[in-house]
């Protein structure tokens, strides 16, 4: 990937922080770690449910293998990271296709940006992810 | 291809997991509401529960778009991490091969599984 000039200095470091990074900056670094958390773990997924393949006994061994409280945990870590990764996903979609921006105005001082805007759009998709993954440990822990 | 080609079809791969994914999580992972609903009875990992989706037309053929458009969608992004780290020329070609092998690799095992699957749900299981 060309970087014209500009080269990523900070790494993977710029992640976390290197300067003044807004409050999206924060959900840009927290959709990458849910992405590769669920590629991490869609691998893993697709090995074990391969064993449907091989017939019921199998099947059942690779169920007895990936169960109990910590499996059970972890499966909501995937299903409240899936949530978060796909509202947010839709979010930064909408703002590449240049919804929820606002409309272009010329430059005159004070300036105004887009951040506002956008704000709102992040505050909206945190409380939806929220209370989806909220709905869904209800679910996982409490109604099964 | 052009970065750009290939972006979009991230972005499209994406919407494709919005729509599948969801079900496929609804289903799995949401029995206590779908059965709220009288959707859905039984554990969906049950034996007799996964030979009838292996069985189905429909969970074959959207299984096999949702693993190929997860994969893809997946290992472009981590394509695209790695390259942001300003990797040399040798290691982005390797990148380029590596993320491509892995992906196609995981996507011809997961199809055969999800082909393999109707016929081993014949079998019976407890």
């Amino acid at each position: 990937m060309q970087t014209r000039g500009h080269p990523n200095r900070l790494g993977i470091r710029g992640w976390v922080g290197g300067g003044r990074w807004g409050f999206e900056r924060y959900l840009y670094t927290l959709h990458r770690l849910t992405g590769l958390a669920l590629l991490a773990y869609f691998t893993m997924h697709i090995f074990v449910t391969s064993a449907r393949a091989l017939g019921p006994e199998s099947w059942k061994s690779a169920m007895d293998v990936v169960s109990g409280p910590l499996f059970a945990m972890g499966e909501y870590l995937v299903f409240a990271a899936f949530v978060f990764h796909a509202i947010n996903g839709v979010r930064l979609g909408a703002i590449e296709l240049g919804f929820a921006v606002g409309r272009p105005i010329e430059p005159i001082y004070p300036y105004a940006t887009s951040v506002g805007r956008q704000r709102r759009l992040a505050r909206a998709v945190l409380m939806i992810a929220f209370v989806v993954a909220l709905w869904g440990g209800l679910d996982f822990f409490v109604w099964k | 291809m052009r970065d750009r080609t290939l972006w979009t079809w991230h972005i499209g791969a994406g919407l494709v997991i919005l729509v599948l994914l969801g079900l496929h999580m609804t289903i799995m992972h949401l029995s206590g509401t779908l059965g709220f609903l009288g959707v859905q009875d039984g554990e969906p990992t049950e034996w007799a529960n996964v030979a009838a989706r292996a069985g189905s037309l429909f969970f074959t053929v959207t299984y096999v778009l949702l693993l190929g458009a997860a994969l893809y969608h997946g290992f472009y992004g981590l394509r695209n991490i790695l390259m942001e780290l300003n990797p040399g020329r040798r290691l982005r070609t390797i990148i380029n091969v590596g993320v491509s092998v892995v992906g196609l690799a995981l996507f011809v095992f997961g199809t055969w599984a999800a082909l393999a699957a109707p016929g081993a749900a014949t079998m019976v299981g407890g």
